[in-house]
């Protein structure tokens, strides 16, 4: 377990055990609050901060916790954190907070957490677990934010709307409108249109996977290929 | 595990609570002043939308009636009116009404109202209509909401207070009729009410939270108190 390299657990969260793509895990606020680009990588930013924050934490006192108590501290710890992060989150970007509701609170059962604290932080440093849990927040972010931008780009064509409310009244006219005269489809909006989309991004990620595998076959001197289990 | 390590671990469990809860409250204390701050100017900035500041003098956000009328402000529980006055004297007044019957539950509003009857604007504080169709009437999606500007009980006739399918005046939207006709409706109980109770609306004594007569049309001081 220990002698997993970093570019191996980055490589995990990022891509081959990507959390929304691979182990389909927090799927609940990644099929609601992705209606457009700027919603997912909000959502996606403080689901990060958590998941690492709780990473380092649980790893921190991964020596003093008895087995048979660590699922209670784990939930604690998490949901001091996220609760934490929802107090800040209302205080200084309060627009957006309106608007990511009730799944900033939610995060707290988002089992991407508990999940790399059982599985990698309790039996990990401090700084692995940093990575292990900065790469699979960033890994989630991604999918947010990408699955967003389809559904915005499709359901109203557009991109980055609403900007301001993450990045402060400056960013307003980032909007892009790059289908003019669009009457909208709204079926990307509705949350059938999130489950579609995700399903064309893991289609899409299988696809890829499947490609580099054969490629790796082809040319047996070409780098080895991580294939996700 | 012998019932040392029971002690033990509990106490250890018992730290951990006492730690994330002083943890949090650590950020509550710092955070709740600027919380109530962004809620107060996010309502503030509503406010002033419909009553431009330069209209009145007063402190319009502490300038508060409370009243109650199940049946023209869509909900049993007090209702805050915002008073704005010049001088002392009435310009106009913000119900934050309730539209009960949208298509997801109930859609609150602000509804300012001027004076003399006519509409200072209308709009959407929280509603949970279907994005892309009933959500139009957030001022953010669509300008429908600006429509009601400048209208009163007289333009248009009362039974043209409707939406158009209904025989009315106000445009339905694509595949939603059931949130603006909530909308509508809304706000000409708002506009009836306003009309059957300005005078005591703007009654100097702003702690009063008696429920006001539900039917009276046009209600004078008492002569006697």
């Amino acid at each position: 377990m220990s002698e997993t390299s970093y570019s191996d657990i980055t490589r995990d969260g990022l891509w081959s055990n990507n959390p929304a793509l691979v182990q389909l895990l927090g799927l609940c606020p990644l099929l609601a609050v992705t209606a457009n680009a700027v919603n997912g990588l909000s959502m996606g930013l403080a689901t990060c901060l958590a998941i690492t924050a709780s990473n380092v934490s649980v790893s921190l006192i991964r020596g003093i916790v008895r087995p048979e108590v660590r699922i209670p501290v784990f939930v604690l710890v998490i949901a001091s954190i996220v609760t934490v992060i929802e107090l800040t989150m209302n205080a200084y970007l309060h627009d957006l907070y309106l608007v990511l509701g009730i799944f900033i609170p939610l995060i707290v059962t988002n089992c991407n957490l508990i999940g790399r604290a059982e599985a990698f932080a309790s039996k990990n440093p401090p700084r692995r677990a940093f990575v292990d849990g900065l790469s699979m927040g960033v890994g989630f972010m991604l999918v947010l934010t990408l699955l967003g931008g389809m559904r915005e780009l499709i359901g109203q064509g557009t991109l980055f709307s609403q900007a301001h409310l993450l990045f402060g009244e400056a960013a307003r006219d980032w909007i892009l409108q790059i289908i003019p005269e669009y009457r909208g489809f709204l079926l990307a909006i509705l949350p059938p249109g999130a489950f579609i989309g995700l399903g064309l991004i893991i289609a899409m990620k299988n696809i890829i996977d499947a490609r580099l595998q054969r490629r790796a076959q082809a040319v047996p001197m070409g780098e080895p290929v991580a294939v996700s289990g | 595990m012998n019932s040392r390590q029971i002690l033990m671990t509990a106490a250890f469990l018992f730290l951990f609570a006492a730690f994330g809860t002083a943890l949090v409250a650590f950020t509550f204390d710092n955070t709740h002043e600027r919380i109530a701050a962004n809620e107060r100017a996010a309502l503030l900035r509503n406010l002033h939308v419909l009553i431009p500041p330069d209209t009145h003098d007063n402190d319009i956000f502490n300038d508060i009636i409370e009243v109650t009328n199940a049946d023209l402000l869509g909900t049993s529980e007090p209702v805050a009116v915002y008073r704005a006055r010049q001088q002392g004297w009435p310009v106009a007044a913000v119900l934050t009404v309730i539209a009960p019957d949208g298509y997801s539950g109930a859609i609150k509003l602000l509804v300012g109202i001027n004076l003399d009857g006519t509409l200072a604007g209308v709009r959407v504080v929280s509603h949970h209509e279907t994005p892309g169709l009933g959500d139009a009437i957030d001022a953010q999606r669509s300008n429908w909401i600006l429509g009601f500007t400048g209208r009163s009980l007289h333009d248009p006739v009362l039974k043209k207070w409707a939406v158009k399918r209904d025989g009315g005046d106000f445009d339905q939207f694509t595949g939603a009729t059931i949130t603006p006709r909530a909308v509508v409706k809304a706000v000409k109980k708002a506009l009836i009410y306003f009309e059957r109770n300005s005078q005591r609306l703007f009654a100097p004594d702003s702690t009063r939270t008696t429920p006001l007569p539900a039917n009276n049309a046009q209600t004078t001081e008492p002569a006697h108190e």
